[in-house]
């Protein structure tokens, strides 16, 4: 009986878990980091980008994209330690000059992806390539697959 | 008692409505400054520093205003459209609440739209100014 009751759980987790997983929650978790990035831009999540490209940005917030992040060196380091724990695994392998991006807009897939998507009036309403919610409705929960 | 009710019902509405109003927490933020510039604030010199057209910041950034619109009251607008509340105190009663936050805006936002720090004075002109709106 016991058996049937393990089999039968097994089969239900393998059918009802794959759903699940594609509503799961796949936004950035680390509140500071929520709240820091999330302050002037949709706090991406951090798998967007390998870690080199995350301690690169993180050592220069006071130049940053052309505006001053600068942020208190514990906030900092916590921050950079959750972006590059949960960093892309693998570098990229074509890249400019033989540097990872920092922008997550200049990555090959991600120009490629959005090559002809963006309508004019879906530029002008989100004002920015980096307006991720402008068009992805649950991309503060990590998810893009609405397009 | 039910008198007593309505009293603190009456005195908490007023306190939490009451334009303007700033609590013990603002206090100590601008109690701060003010410890540091010595001298009195002054919400009229704050509000033409808010207004003020700077030219030893980034270019992008010549003014408060560029950001956060000419009204206090409004929502304004960081440089990838994400929304800011209001200053006012009034319209966003949380703001300048914690010194650290308070702080490393004035950082950011100093360096940005003047090239430099503001000082004491300018940063409880500016307090001021926002917690009187």
């Amino acid at each position: 009986m016991k058996k049937i009751a393990i089999v039968t759980a097994t089969a239900f987790a393998m059918l009802v878990l794959p759903a699940n997983a594609k509503h799961k929650d796949r936004g950035v978790k680390d509140e500071l980091t929520k709240t820091e990035c999330g302050a002037c831009h949709m706090p991406f999540q951090p798998r967007f980008l390998p870690a080199i490209s995350w301690t690169t940005m993180m050592s220069d917030l006071a130049n940053h994209f052309g505006e001053d992040a600068s942020l208190d060196e514990e906030s900092r380091l916590k921050i950079q330690a959750y972006l590059v724990e949960n960093a892309r695994k693998k570098e990229f392998k074509k890249v400019k000059d033989g540097v990872q991006p920092l922008r997550i807009t200049e990555i090959r897939w991600f120009v490629r992806e959005h090559r002809g998507e963006v309508s004019k009036r879906a530029m002008e309403k989100a004002g920015t390539m980096s307006n991720c919610a402008a068009c992805h409705s649950g991309a503060e929960r990590g998810q893009y697959d609405d397009d | 008692m039910k008198s007593l009710t309505s009293t603190i019902c009456t005195v908490l509405l007023i306190v939490f409505t009451s334009p303007g109003f700033a609590g013990p927490q603002q206090d100590a933020v601008v109690n701060y400054y003010k410890e540091l510039a010595k001298r009195e604030f002054s919400a009229s010199r704050g509000e033409a520093f808010f207004r003020a057209k700077q030219t030893g910041g980034k270019p992008a950034t010549p003014s408060c205003t560029t950001c956060h619109t000419s009204s206090p009251m409004n929502t304004g607008k960081t440089r990838v459209n994400k929304p800011i509340a209001p200053m006012a105190l009034s319209k966003t009663p949380d703001r300048f609440s914690d010194l650290k936050k308070v702080e490393k805006w004035f950082g950011r936002n100093c360096r940005s739209v003047l090239g430099r720090e503001c000082t004491a004075l300018e940063k409880g002109d500016f307090l001021t100014f926002m917690i009187s709106q």
